[in-house]
């Protein structure tokens, strides 16, 4: 046992071994089933809003109701809200066979358990500060593992956001409310159903901004190999 | 030696597996149909979408299943208008004749195809719903409804066992249709009232059907002709309605 020497390469190496891959290729594929999805209802959702710009709170809004807010565009009726709505539907049920690929393989495999269930550390008041240090000095970004923030704004957007959204979604449906009334009825109305469908659909593209800085502060093309091949790519600036 | 001989099996393994694929889709496609799963705009790029939403709500959610309905109180105060009534030469002159002598033709596959009377409408039992109407474009008002059940216009005609949809037509060119699950519904109706008061001409004088599960644009304005049929392909472009021509679906139940 003297002589054995430590070999960083090897260490580096062998740890990569066991860890790898390090995305399952369940997580992958979905990641760019979602991804493609996630643009084509971005893209359809603002085409849906164009027909129609005001927001409003309650049951019922139209043109001769006072709206909650309305948005700086133009109204442009026909085309876009048509191929819009399509695109929309099209893009959502393809979300929905992603989602619920992603969440059930993920819970069978421990995936969320092993990778975004917050340790016991990081949940504590102390963690929590150390984490928000780190990210007001921009430290310690690149690291393996998630941090605290990192897992609970992921936790959140897929276990509740996205079910929030959805279920907004069907709370704008004649059809579905008419067999769980409850889905319009916890919102206060198809209106407001509307309006956080919207909200909500703003805080997810925030969270795509803020997921995507991350992805480009931690090496862009690295971290989207790992996800394509699920292996670690080695960096340069951490040698 | 293997390689080639592997390959040869990935092929034809590839083959095998996309003809049973297609065999199977295709089998299924056929089954479907029979139960009435498949919209008329199934095809196309967004036909994979419209036949994935019709035919899970179809299968897994109550074919009877009611709209919600709304108290007097929550009735909005004034209706938008989505578009002018018809200009052509035909309707101005029903309405300068105030609807006097207008009827509205029940032909197709029904066993006795005839026409139904302003009056003669009125005189059946009428059916009052204080429901949501949501336009596509995303705004949407509460009003009241009154008229008469298209299942009690379709009992009287017979419609013919093998019938798969009826078909509504309207004097300003739209046309649309709907499946027997909405056309039987009993919050589907023929209305000539909004409000209490006679239904106004820029909501669809004399007649306008009423389909509380769905869309807007569904609720069909300025009826003319009721057809019951059991193919749609061979009305406009064969996609069930005029909107999907202009990009919308056919169901619109979302």
């Amino acid at each position: 046992m003297a002589d054995s020497t430590y070999i960083p390469e090897v260490a580096l190496e062998a740890k990569h071994a066991h860890i790898a891959p390090r995305f399952p290729l369940l997580v992958r594929l979905t990641h760019w089933t979602f991804t493609l999805s996630f643009f084509g209802l971005a893209i359809s959702g603002f085409a849906i809003i164009l027909a129609h710009p005001h927001f409003y709170w309650g049951e019922t809004g139209n043109i001769l109701t006072p709206p909650l807010f309305s948005l700086p565009l133009p109204t442009m009726l026909g085309g876009p809200s048509g191929w819009g709505r399509s695109l929309h539907f099209q893009s959502a049920w393809l979300a929905v066979f992603s989602g619920l690929l992603y969440v059930v393989s993920g819970a069978i495999s421990r995936h969320f358990r092993r990778e975004l269930m917050p340790s016991k550390n990081q949940i504590s008041l102390s963690g929590l500060r150390n984490c928000l240090v780190d990210h007001l000095r921009l430290r310690g970004l690149a690291a393996e593992g998630y941090n605290v923030f990192q897992k609970l704004a992921y936790l959140s957007v897929v276990f509740v956001f996205f079910p929030l959204i959805i279920l907004s979604g069907f709370a704008m449906s004649p059809s579905i409310t008419s067999v769980f009334p409850v889905f319009v009825e916890v919102f206060g109305g198809h209106q407001t159903a509307r309006t956080i469908h919207f909200l909500l659909a703003n805080l997810l593209m925030l969270f795509l901004l803020a997921h995507v800085t991350m992805v480009v502060l931690a090496g862009f093309a690295s971290r989207v190999m790992t996800m394509i091949t699920g292996r670690p790519v080695a960096r340069k600036e951490t040698q | 030696m293997s390689e080639p001989l592997s390959r040869r099996k990935i092929i034809t393994g590839g083959l095998a597996m996309a003809v049973t694929g297609v065999a199977g889709l295709t089998a299924a496609g056929h089954i479907a149909d029979r139960y009435g799963l498949i919209p008329p705009d199934c095809g196309g790029v967004w036909g994979p979408g419209e036949t994935l939403t019709y035919a899970t709500q179809r299968l897994l959610m109550s074919r009877r299943s009611m709209a919600r309905e709304f108290n007097r109180s929550d009735i909005s105060k004034a209706i938008p208008v989505s578009g002018e009534p018809p200009t052509a030469g035909q309707y101005k002159e029903l309405v300068d004749r105030k609807f006097k002598d207008w009827r509205i033709p029940i032909d197709g596959m029904v066993a006795r195809p005839g026409s139904f009377s302003m009056d003669e409408l009125k005189r059946m039992p009428m059916t009052s719903q204080i429901t949501h109407t949501a336009c596509e474009e995303g705004w949407s008002f509460i009003a009241e409804w009154n008229g008469v059940q298209l299942s009690h216009v379709l009992n009287l005609a017979g419609v013919s066992p093998k019938a798969k949809y009826v078909v509504a037509f309207a004097h300003d060119g739209v046309w649309d249709s709907l499946d027997l699950p909405d056309a039987y519904h009993p919050q589907t109706l023929l209305t000539y009232a909004l409000n209490g008061d006679e239904l106004p001409t820029r909501h669809g004088a004399p007649l306008r059907l009423r389909v509380a599960r769905q869309l807007g644009y569904k609720s069909v304005k300025f009826l003319s002709r009721i057809t019951v049929t059991d193919n749609v392909k061979n009305i406009g472009k064969g996609l069930g309605s005029i909107s999907p021509e202009y990009g919308y679906s056919w169901y619109a139940g979302i």
